[in-house]
């Protein structure tokens, strides 16, 4: 298969899973306020830390309000991330393979984003946005479903994917780094009912609160890390993610999980592996904040190694041929 | 809807002769549209468009406000052509693709027929679609034309012309296809009673022609179709032809140049390609030679073609035979190469770098079509009875400023078919572009593209310009009647 159509299926999920969790990051948030009498400001800025672009936050916006923050994760156009943003890049990647995807995949994306661009020049108050949200997220699990149910198993479906697992794995990190942001100052609040509601609400927006709950009845931060980090089962767990993302990439190649034929295998496995025989005490002894640091980095050259194994090839796999 | 109150004033009708006469070929086809309960052609034809919609058989229009992508309007009554009245045309059609293919190989290499003095070699150098580059370039088989989609009209008299040669990229035949698929469906009967000749192997004949002139073993050459992406006007036909010859799509930026071989980027590696039936203007292909500015293109690919390591189709520098002052001398040309009087007649023709010409163009402006010469798509034209004297004023100025740019023609009352109107059938202007195919042997499709000029009284065609489409229906030479 011709590497740009490999690169715009891997996209296409990733910008289709990266918005539906920037839905996510905005509702935890939002339930964390609900639920706190701590200033309204502080709260929002974690959402910008985590974004990657504080400078442009801040030289545009200058504030975090939340007015600014949603607006910022939602519609700033200039933001590669926002919504708006990851919708119209899944539109475009979408329509250029859309022989090789099916019509209704095409179909989904293209309402998708006429929706969210006539929401985009309105002004949404706090019971809209919720809903907004809510839509969001319907309309990503919408394309999820179609594509699951109607993409034959081959090259095509492992690419897209292997972008969608990826992108979930980083963004439930990043849920659970806005937890560290809001880590407050007197650590008499630790275990406090405030901190409890905040757990909850961590849970609640990976949509893994009933799932949680099942396993380990009560609510306990380091089981919440351990079911979001590590747990085998969990759909939107980082270790379940890194796990299909090197099933997916294997059989790209059609190699042995076992071992690995080039780069891109070798930095997901060792990353998976590492994830598979961690356990939570360590993590949490590390200190969270460093662990997903370092997970986020990791993740990162992942990413180039399969760009440079499939995607954009150049002199290299010439010689190599 | 009958075709009682159908009106043919002054043209010529192609389905009907007098008012309650209509022409033999037609006649079952009049017959049964005068026998359909009412409301049942409109329940066709709505239910044609319906198809055309589901299909997504969209072309884009350029700057248009609704957005890119526009349905390709479509008439589902038939343009009939009788099978002798088209075995002429497909000898003429034949006869003119041989002569010019010789014509384009004899410029880029001895070029006698410059020294021959048929044609000014000034008109040659002058043309913006001659490439110096390919000079001494042997292409493949030497065929340079491989795609052809000759536009040919008629005039008041029945009279067929050749009014375009399009041999660069000339697109449309994925609407021929499309169209017939819903035409089958919509008059099944009749479509049988009348034997119309297939056009559905057009994909096998073009994809055994990119094969053909492979320079390696064909059974094991790689072909591709390169587009210049989405936003192109035709991508629906790219993706489309591609998707019916099982080949890849691809752009410029998925190939790569490496010691002069061609290489498509997939993700299992580089993979060498061998053919390329190219859908970009030879302006794009490589930025090395043609337009620096290019990202449509492959840097490289010329090289690779002079080393003879892939096949093009078109070959570059096929566009100087498409140049409108260079048609005026296809006539000369047939005769030149062939020995033989042209069988389909060229519209008389102006050249307006030649002073004389230019001077009766400028003075008859309001009863003439003015051309650039390497235009396409209705854009940039004057068709002088339409016309105001201010546009009249401003041709004349572009005129005088760049001549060279320019050819004219007397304005041709196109003949016309029938459409269904809102509450009627009335005949509006149609043109035919059939496609030539050139690979071991020069294939035409029966048929081809018949456009549409929608609005009443508009001579202009173009799906660009408002125009759309019929299905073109070639009888075979005895129709099964009452059987």
């Amino acid at each position: 298969m011709l590497s740009r159509v490999a690169n715009f299926l891997y996209w296409l999920n990733r910008y289709v899973e990266r918005a539906e969790n920037i839905a996510r990051i905005i509702d935890v948030n939002l339930n964390f306020i609900l639920d706190s009498d701590v200033s309204k400001n502080e709260q929002w800025e974690p959402l910008v830390l985590i974004s990657g672009s504080k400078e442009y936050f801040f030289g545009k916006y200058g504030e975090a309000t939340r007015e600014n923050v949603i607006n910022f994760l939602l519609f700033d156009t200039q933001y590669p991330s926002s919504i708006i943003n990851c919708l119209s890049m899944a539109r475009e990647n979408a329509t250029t393979v859309r022989e090789i995807i099916n019509i209704e995949m095409w179909e989904q994306i293209n309402k998708f984003y006429m929706f969210a661009k006539k929401i985009a020049g309105k002004k949404l108050n706090i019971d809209n946005i919720h809903d907004f949200l809510e839509e969001v997220k319907i309309n990503c699990h919408i394309f999820s479903g179609i594509q699951e149910s109607t993409l034959s198993r081959g090259e095509s479906w492992h690419f897209g994917r292997l972008g969608k697992m990826l992108e979930c794995a980083d963004q439930t990190s990043r849920i659970i780094d806005v937890k560290y942001f809001h880590i407050l100052p007197s650590s008499a609040s630790v275990g406090s009912n405030y901190d409890i509601l905040q757990w909850a609400a961590i849970l609640k927006s990976a949509s893994g609160f009933e799932m949680y709950t099942k396993k380990y009845k009560l609510i306990r931060p380091d089981k919440i890390l351990e079911f979001l980090i590590l747990d085998k089962e969990f759909p939107r767990s980082i270790n379940f993610c890194l796990h299909r993302a090197n099933q997916c990439l294997h059989a790209i190649s059609a190699s042995s999980t076992d071992t690995y034929v080039n780069k891109a295998e070798q930095s997901l496995g060792a990353l998976n592996s590492e994830l598979a025989f961690s356990d939570i005490d360590t993590i949490v002894k590390t200190g969270l904040h460093e662990f997903i640091d370092s997970f986020q980095l990791k993740l990162i050259k992942v990413n180039r190694d399969i760009s440079r194994k499939y995607f954009d090839m150049g002199e290299i796999q010439l010689t190599q041929q | 809807m009958k075709f009682s109150n159908y009106k043919i004033e002054n043209f010529y009708d192609e389905y009907f002769i007098d008012s309650n006469i209509c022409r033999e070929p037609v006649k079952l086809v009049v017959d049964k549209i005068n026998r359909l309960a009412k409301g049942e052609l409109l329940s066709r034809q709505k239910a044609a468009e319906k198809a055309f919609l589901n299909l997504g058989i969209t072309f884009n229009v350029y700057s248009s406000k609704e957005g890119r992508e526009k349905v390709f309007p479509f008439d589902i009554i038939p343009r009939v052509i009788s099978g002798s009245e088209w075995d002429c045309l497909e000898k003429g059609l034949k006869q003119r693709i041989i002569a010019l293919n010789l014509f384009i190989n004899d410029i880029y290499s001895k070029k006698n027929i410059i020294k021959d003095r048929v044609i000014p070699e000034e008109i040659i150098l002058s043309s913006n679609a001659y490439r110096p580059v390919c000079n001494e370039v042997k292409p493949p088989k030497n065929i340079w034309c491989h795609i052809t989609g000759t536009d040919l009209i008629r005039d008041e008299k029945g009279q067929f012309y050749v009014l375009e040669d399009n041999l660069r990229c000339p697109s449309g035949i994925s609407y021929v296809l499309e169209s017939r698929q819903i035409t089958k469906k919509t008059f099944p009967l009749l479509f049988e009673s009348l034997k119309v000749r297939p056009v559905e192997d057009y994909p096998v004949h073009l994809f055994n022609m990119l094969k053909y002139i492979s320079n390696k073993n064909p059974e094991s050459s790689t072909v591709c179709l390169l587009t210049p992406g989405v936003y192109n006007s035709a991508y629906f036909e790219h993706s489309f032809l591609a998707r019916q010859m099982g080949v890849e799509l691809v752009e410029g930026r998925d190939l790569t140049v490496e010691n002069n071989f061609v290489f498509m980027k997939t993700t299992k590696g580089l993979q060498r390609v061998d053919v390329l039936y190219r859908r970009i203007d030879d302006d794009f292909l490589d930025p090395k030679f043609f337009r620096h500015d290019s990202l449509l293109g492959v840097p490289g690919l010329i090289d690779a073609y002079k080393a003879g390591n892939i096949a093009l189709a078109n070959a570059p520098g096929t566009g100087i035979a498409d140049d409108k002052a260079i048609y005026s001398y296809v006539p000369d040309i047939i005769k030149y190469y062939l020995n033989e009087d042209p069988i389909i007649p060229n519209v008389p023709t102006y050249i307006c770098s030649n002073p004389k010409h230019l001077e009766y163009v400028i003075s008859n402006i309001e009863k003439l079509v003015v051309k650039t010469v390497d235009g396409a798509g209705g854009y940039g034209m004057l068709i002088g009875p339409k016309s105001t004297k201010r546009q009249q004023k401003e041709f004349t100025e572009k005129l005088r400023a760049n001549p060279r740019k320019y050819i004219a023609q007397p304005t041709i009352k196109l003949s016309r078919v029938p459409i269904m109107s809102r509450k009627s059938l009335e005949g509006r202007h149609v043109d035919l572009r059939p496609y030539i195919i050139y690979g071991e042997d020069v294939k035409v499709i029966p048929g081809g593209l018949t456009r549409v000029a929608f609005k009443k009284n508009s001579l202009v065609v173009n799906s660009s310009q408002g125009g759309g489409s019929k299905d073109t229906w070639v009888l075979s030479d005895s129709p099964k009647i009452g059987e």
